[in-house]
């Protein structure tokens, strides 16, 4: 395993439902990444379709393999360089998912498909979108790695699910709407995601790094900051607002090792006492859900 | 907790409201392959507050500020467009709509002022869409929360525009927002009036004051009260009541014609993109 991590983070903006100029423009960031140096590269949720599908979630669907035109450039890229992309998964019974796929040396290491699609409000991913339905880490030349897709990690269990499934870096990618405009230097959304994210590198004292999409659809903005948290909770790095780049972030994954000498979390976290609990409160007819 | 306790939310940072909303117009003009925009300029804060936005965002040679009087529109409003125009060194136009809809007041002699002054907010409607082709820019619209949500607005009139973006604030936090922008001070402290009748304001005609309908909507709308929580807060039973019945009687106004489904997919109802779709 490397000891040390370049990551490059992506704060895109995609064009909605214009696959060819989304891929041309992955590979073009995958150029300036290579020329940094980077070593794993993060696209946004859906970073290859734009985010607000509706009916084009049925046409702009995609498999993850070499024979696929969106892939197969992708895939040739990762040769060098491990990616992260967002993109519409179809699955071989038509059902679609929002996925995010890690590539690493030409080959297809892990699919990700969100487990939470948040159907209120203006969200209407339910209406389009089949649920994905496992939460699984997997393994990387940099350690054991969780990938989570935006409304994903706004609840608690999966991200804990990928700690326990042995995860020591966290990859968040979301298309997340700034909405809440109040005092603050930042909407308010922008706000708890930045908490939670700090949140869970603290209590997992492992890196979580988190890339949103920029720009805007119909009127609805996107807020980016990419930002990298060290298992201790401190900013590695944190990248602008509102602006289409590239962020990078030195980590160095020896950083797990020191902060759990220091704090044993994870050692003494009571995993089956949980199991436990959990299926006392799953059986009880008295709790609803 | 005071009513002014209540929606102290309605203060913003108007530094990042600024910068959200000009890369709004700047991406949404260009994404659909303009560089430029058509603006009416009235001389009130709204239209004035939309005008310097797109100044920063387009460049001010990309503006078109279009001032569009009628006989009997104040030299005030006139002039404080004027103010505008010539701090931001926009492109710049005056219109007379008299002539276009002073034949139809007369083949109509009894008429009241709703019905002229909507017809002067679609003759004005028609001049800036006349001028959107001829200078090659959109048409942004100054439509503010307030306004939109009491349906205080003519439809097809000053409603039409391919964006509104001050459409998620309130007449309150446009005030804030046009003293971040340099808005000429004289503009956002004179009593907002649509100038469509002599000595019209916006307060006397709809029978309250923006500070207080601003704080009810904030609360109903916002923060999701209902009407008897907003009663509760401290608001007048029958001011909820009136507003609560603009509010709903006027959403025809934020939504599109009504279409008759009889296909397996139909506009309107589930042949489902965004605006931008392709884009």
């Amino acid at each position: 395993m490397q000891k040390r991590l370049k990551l490059g983070m992506v704060q895109m903006k995609p064009t909605l439902g214009d696959v060819q100029a989304n891929l041309d423009k992955h590979l073009a960031f995958i150029d300036q990444a290579r020329d940094e140096g980077v070593d794993l590269l993060i696209f946004p949720e859906l970073s290859l379709t734009g985010y607000m599908l509706q009916d084009l979630a049925f046409e702009v669907s995609a498999r993850p393999s070499a024979d696929s035109p969106l892939f197969a450039p992708l895939l040739e890229a990762s040769q060098d360089m491990d990616l992260v992309v967002g993109f519409v998964d179809e699955d071989r019974r038509h059902r679609v998912y929002i996925a995010a796929a890690y590539l690493a040396a030409g080959e297809v290491v892990h699919v990700h498909h969100k487990v939470y699609l948040p159907t209120y409000t203006y969200f209407d991913e339910g209406r389009y979108f089949a649920w994905g339905d496992d939460i699984r880490a997997f393994d990387t030349r940099f350690g054991r790695v969780g990938m989570l897709i935006c409304e994903d990690f706004w609840h608690a269990s999966p991200p804990y699910l990928l700690w326990l499934d042995g995860a020591d870096l966290f990859l968040h990618i979301s298309a997340s709407p700034s909405r809440g405009l109040g005092e603050g230097a930042q909407p308010d959304s922008a706000r708890w995601v930045e908490q939670v994210n700090r949140a869970y590198a603290s209590l997992f004292t492992s890196f979580v790094a988190h890339t949103n999409r920029v720009g805007f659809e119909d009127g609805i903005n996107f807020w980016g900051g990419a930002v990298a948290y060290s298992p201790d909770g401190d900013t590695i790095v944190k990248g602008p607002y509102f602006e289409e780049t590239l962020v990078t972030a030195d980590i160095d994954l020896q950083d797990v090792h020191r902060t759990r000498m220091r704090l044993p979390l994870l050692r003494d976290e009571r995993t089956a006492l949980t199991a436990s609990v959990l299926a006392r409160i799953v059986g009880s007819a008295e709790v609803s859900r | 907790m005071s009513i002014a306790e209540l929606t102290a939310g309605l203060t913003i940072n108007t530094a990042l409201a600024r910068r959200m909303l000009v890369a709004f117009i700047r991406e949404e003009v260009s994404k659909v392959g303009f560089e430029r925009a058509v603006v009416g300029v009235s001389g009130g804060i709204d239209s004035s507050a939309t005008c310097f936005l797109a100044a920063e965002a387009l460049g001010a040679e990309n503006v078109l500020a279009l001032r569009l009087p009628y006989r009997t529109s104040s030299p005030e409003s006139l002039e404080h467009a004027q103010l505008v125009t010539e701090q931001l060194g926009v492109k710049t136009d005056t219109v007379e709509i008299t002539a276009m809809v002073e034949p139809l007041f007369e083949r109509f002699p009894d008429m009241d002022n709703l019905r002229r002054g909507n017809i002067m907010a679609r003759a004005r409607m028609i001049v800036l869409y006349d001028q959107s082709a001829a200078f090659g820019g959109l048409v942004v619209g100054g439509g503010n929360k307030t306004e939109m949500l009491l349906g205080y607005s003519t439809l097809y009139g000053d409603s039409a525009a391919a964006m509104h973006p001050l459409g998620d604030l309130y007449k309150a936090q446009v005030r804030q927002l046009a003293r971040e922008l340099g808005v000429p001070e004289v503009i956002i402290d004179k009593a907002p009036t649509a100038d469509l009748w002599p000595d019209q304001t916006d307060e006397d005609e709809l029978g309250f004051t923006y500070e207080s309908v601003d704080r009810l909507l904030y609360l109903i709308v916002d923060r999701r009260y209902t009407l008897e929580e907003a009663v509760e807060a401290g608001f007048e039973p029958e001011f909820v009541e009136q507003v609560s019945q603009l509010v709903r009687n006027s959403h025809y106004k934020r939504v599109l014609p009504l279409v008759a489904k009889l296909s397996t997919r139909s506009i309107g109802h589930d042949f489902l993109y965004l605006r931008d779709w392709g884009r």
